[in-house]
């Protein structure tokens, strides 16, 4: 608690058993809860869009003029062009 | 002496996602392949100082990986806002990637600082492990760890996904979420 804050005017809600109380403390886990939960959604998410954008330019395979070029360089000497 | 046809055809094996790679670092379709036939004849050229049996993809990746920063870097002296240069070519010529379809995540990635994007990139799509890409990327894996989770928590803000049904309003997008993914 933070110094100096102001007194709350209220009663202080008895230890434990207030129902209202209580249901404002699960209300926080499950918000808390749900929050992970999504952000390990969106994680997926991204992770699935990223690959299917990498994975698209993969499945276009080796273009003629690379696959010409390594083969060219690899049958010459010194490996220059 | 010739090219070993085993390493050759180890090179070429890796072309495809070297490419993949590529683009998405730097967005163009035609800079990309400049970019991977300059890193084949860089590979090529010092071929001998690939030893047989140890990572080929990891190799080609850190060769592609230096040529694309020494070139950002230049770049960079040259035109002060790059990132935000680029991003903007990127949203009014949507078709110089060649992928239409992904142009809002496209964009969204190249928002990011580019040694993000490229953690993200090796580790979520490439498929290469944290030591893997620590390795190419030239720095810890604690770094390369906390690189991607930036640059996840960064997409998922550019991409504005406050939920679920909420991931970007492009059709390609929204297939994609109901097909469940890749196919």
């Amino acid at each position: 608690m933070k110094p100096g804050k102001p007194v709350n005017k209220e009663k202080p809600a008895p230890e434990g058993d207030q129902p209202g109380n209580r249901s404002e403390m699960n209300q926080q886990v499950t918000q808390r809860k749900s929050e992970v939960r999504l952000g390990r959604e969106v994680q997926a998410r991204i992770g699935q869009q990223l690959r299917a954008m990498y994975d698209e330019v993969v499945k276009e395979g080796v273009p003629q003029h690379i696959s010409d070029l390594v083969r060219r360089l690899g049958e010459r000497d010194d490996g220059t062009a | 002496m010739k090219l070993d046809p085993a390493i050759r055809d180890q090179v070429l094996a890796t072309v495809p996602s070297l490419r993949a790679f590529a683009i998405s670092l730097c967005g163009h379709v035609d800079r990309a392949d400049d970019l991977v036939q300059e890193t084949l004849l860089r590979a090529l050229a010092h071929i001998d100082s690939f030893e047989p049996g140890t990572n080929m993809p990891a190799w080609l990746f850190t060769i592609l990986r230096n040529l694309f920063r020494s070139e950002y870097r230049k770049r960079r002296r040259e035109v002060e806002d790059a990132d935000g240069r680029y991003a903007e070519t990127l949203k009014s010529h949507p078709e110089q990637t060649g992928r239409v379809e992904f142009s809002e995540f496209r964009a969204a990635l190249a928002k990011l600082p580019p040694d993000q994007r490229e953690a993200l990139i090796l580790v979520g799509a490439s498929g290469f492990s944290y030591e893997e890409a620590a390795t190419i990327c030239g720095c810890a894996i604690g770094t390369i760890k906390s690189r991607v989770n930036r640059a996840r928590i960064r997409l998922a803000d550019l991409l504005a996904i406050d939920s679920i049904d909420d991931f970007g309003p492009d059709r390609a997008t929204r297939a994609i979420l109901a097909g469940g993914g890749r196919n």
